[in-house]
């Protein structure tokens, strides 16, 4: 189901016909619709006549689309070479079992937040570090997690 | 009139700058002093943050580090009556500073702005030299001469490779066509790396600057910036910077009454480390899945939409406009002669002064790391330093008297790269640092070649068995030959460069990896399937103090009552050895 179907033809409208536009358009969409759901990229494909594969094919090459739908924050656990030397992974558990996310679940079951791995968010002389929405908490300790977390719940 | 600076870059944001600026406005709030309070970016001492810097009337500077916003008061009222607090002075020119020594050993050309200015005001840009070199390039220099310039200043590509520039810019010129691009590659993706960051968010001018010379001397009209989306704030200042030199007439048509045009778009990366090669980042610009493109042709005959394409990256084009104001020789005076000029880098990991640097080309490692990087940060001794991300290898100590310069540095097996130094400890695992850096580089695979695609995965595979305890000793060789192949049978530098961190851990620290594989032991206690905690029962009191600071509640035990650690809910974070002041837990 595309939730905000307005807004998606008129990012249509303003990158149909323009070259190298699709991963734009895929971005802007994804902005306000949270992720890539089959029928927004079906949809995408009817309207600008761009491939379905090739909608597909660009939506699972870069890591920032997303398939599935995604929470109302999203947590990016940076696990970059500073912060991995610095114990990352034991943030990423932290993170997680304040979360009590399981079995690979990325999202938590009251929709509120997302759980990523990226690869460095540049902030690597405060390693190790979250990035929760667009602000950034560094200089982490697995028993901080749960305070750092409790502003966004 | 006392000009205050407030850092306000992404590293001094997450250290809580915008808390200490909100504390100096209001502490300014109502009173008559005279103070501009000013905003800037990173000066490098990303250590410090929150970094505030007083500068006078007479232009004397003193930079305060570990800003804490209810002191900030008390901080500005001492400086005003002439006695300025002397703790926590990072860098100053009249008062003794901890970094003094350590800032005067570099030179800053890339960086010459950064933390200085605001990298929102065009004016400040333009108040220090900003668009003098465009101005002196389109009116008074020939494309032919400007390309002399920058073959003569030796500088080379800082994106890592370190292909010549200038060779770069002549072909993307003698390619004929009636439509070239010029773009910046700032799709900065190697973990440990954060120079390209500093730069865009710091003096985004600067690469508008170098650009634009870049696009005349080859005739290019338009031009795109790739920036990783994971930069909001550089975007942001990016968009900002175009804006603002298209409506003063540094952008756009007719440059400063000259027939030159020149227009220049951002495209957000999409999160792709390979779409920092060049082809594949090309790839992206067009709308593609970024995989790379056989070359020949290279870019410079047919790169974007199948025009001529000259391809440099943040730092390289950050030197054009120094290099052009000041001169081919002004620039080849600083490094070595086959590498001339300077470096940035980004020191992270176990140093203390971890943050940005630019040193000159030719500097000892050794200098680097206990100069101006001001040694370890922990009391456990230097183990290596990993050049160049996922793509380079780790340098041991014994050879930290290698120089600064791509030969020097190839001939160690690591590489240049684009600048990202990441400093390990005895307390780092070295199997682990390669089993990290395999893990990214076979996620990161676009898969286009087998050996990247299906070795990489095989490589990542034997070293997770190694660092779980169930290697063999024929496994080494199986990386080994795993890893020449890779290098043989991959198209681009992604998969050609992959095996470099098992290469060089394997030629520097095989004795580490015979540990894990022969005694079961890790001897850096790193990897966790090789460890475990465990209480001692003789000696737990029952304080309760570890089962309280557990993250993930796996201590479980009574008051005064010896506790038990759950090993199947451990995630062995070893808070628990730390806090417990009787020496109860034990780690094997």
């Amino acid at each position: 189901m595309i939730k905000n179907k307005k807004e998606v033809d008129q990012v249509i409208s303003k990158f149909i016909g323009k070259k190298g536009s699709l991963i734009p358009l895929l971005q802007e969409v994804q902005n306000f619709e949270k992720y890539l759901s089959k029928d927004t990229m079906r949809y995408i494909s009817e309207k600008t006549g761009v491939h379905l594969a090739q909608i597909y094919g660009v939506a699972t090459f870069y890591t920032m689309f997303r398939l599935k739908p995604q929470g109302k924050h999203v947590i990016r656990v940076c696990k970059g070479t500073a912060c991995h030397v610095s114990d990352a992974n034991t943030i990423l558990k932290a993170v997680n079992s304040e979360l009590k996310l399981e079995n690979g679940n990325d999202t938590t079951k009251d929709g509120l937040f997302t759980v990523m791995e990226v690869a460095c968010l540049g902030c690597c002389s405060l390693a190790p570090v979250i990035m929760v929405d667009d602000n950034t908490h560094g200089k982490l300790t697995p028993e901080i997690i749960g305070e750092v977390l409790k502003k966004y719940k | 009139m006392t000009t205050i600076k407030v850092g306000l870059a992404s590293c001094g944001l997450a250290a809580g700058a915008g808390e200490v600026l909100t504390a100096i406005e209001k502490h300014l709030a109502g009173k008559k002093h005279k103070i501009e309070v000013k905003h800037t970016a990173c000066i490098g001492m990303c250590f410090a943050e929150p970094l505030v810097e007083f500068v006078s009337e007479n232009n004397e500077s003193i930079i305060y580090g570990y800003v804490e916003p209810e002191k900030v008061g008390k901080l500005i009222e001492d400086y005003l009556t002439g006695n300025p607090q002397k703790e926590n002075v990072v860098i100053s020119d009249i008062l003794d500073a901890a970094e003094n020594k350590n800032y005067a050993k570099q030179e800053r050309i890339v960086l010459r702005n950064c933390g200085r200015i605001n990298p929102e005001s065009i004016d400040d840009y333009l108040a220090n030299n900003g668009y003098k070199s465009l101005e002196k390039a389109i009116k008074e220099m020939t494309r032919e001469k400007i390309i002399d310039e920058m073959k003569k200043s030796g500088l080379r590509g800082r994106g890592g490779a370190g292909f010549p520039t200038g060779l770069k810019w002549q072909f993307a010129y003698n390619s004929k066509s009636d439509k070239k691009y010029i773009v910046c590659n700032a799709d900065e993706g190697d973990p440990g790396a954060f120079m390209d960051r500093s730069v865009l968010e710091g003096d985004p001018h600067s690469i508008l600057e170098g650009m634009a010379i870049g696009a005349y001397a080859i005739g290019a009209d338009e031009g795109y910036i790739y920036c990783r989306a994971e930069y909001p704030m550089a975007i942001r200042h990016l968009e900002k910077a175009i804006a603002d030199a298209r409506e003063r007439g540094f952008l756009g048509s007719n440059i400063m009454g000259t027939d030159f045009n020149f227009i220049l778009h951002i495209k957000e990366g999409a999160g792709a480390f390979v779409c920092g090669e060049e082809t594949a980042l090309m790839a992206s610009i067009e709308g593609e899945r970024g995989m790379p493109r056989i070359r020949p042709p290279f870019p410079a005959q047919s790169g974007l939409w199948g025009k001529p394409t000259n391809i440099n990256n943040v730092e390289t084009f950050a030197n054009v406009a120094w290099i052009i104001l000041n001169g081919s020789a002004a620039y080849s005076k600083f490094g070595t002669k086959k590498s001339a000029g300077t470096k940035v880098f980004a020191l992270a990991g176990k140093i203390k002064n971890s943050g940005l640097i630019e040193v000159p080309m030719g500097m000892p490692l050794k200098d680097v790391i206990y100069g101006v990087g001001g040694g370890m940060k922990t009391d456990k001794p230097f183990k290596g330093v990993q050049l160049g991300g996922p793509s380079g290898g780790c340098v041991p100590a014994h050879l930290l008297d290698t120089i600064v310069d791509y030969d020097s540095i190839t001939s160690t097996g690591a590489i240049m790269g684009s600048g990202g130094m990441v400093v390990m400890d005895t307390g780092t695992c070295m199997v682990d640092v390669a089993r990290f850096f395999l893990n990214f580089t076979q996620n990161e695979s676009c898969g286009k070649c087998t050996f990247c695609r299906v070795g990489t995965k095989r490589m990542l595979e034997i070293l997770t068995r190694i660092t779980e305890g169930k290697g063999k000793m024929e496994d080494l060789d199986t990386l080994q030959d795993l890893a020449t192949n890779i290098i043989k049978g991959s198209l681009c530098g992604l998969g050609q460069t992959a095996p470099n961190p098992v290469l060089t851990t394997l030629k520097y620290f095989k004795d580490e990896y015979i540990a894990h594989i022969v005694d079961k032991k890790c001897p850096a206690g790193v990897c966790v399937n090789l460890m475990k905690y465990e209480v001692i029962e003789d000696k737990c009191v029952g304080c309760t103090a570890c089962a309280r600071k557990c993250p993930v509640k796996a201590i479980s035990g009574s008051v005064k009552n010896p506790h038990f650690i759950d090993q199947d809910k451990c995630i062995k974070c070893g808070i628990c050895f730390d806090v417990c002041k009787f020496n109860a837990i034990q780690k094997s």
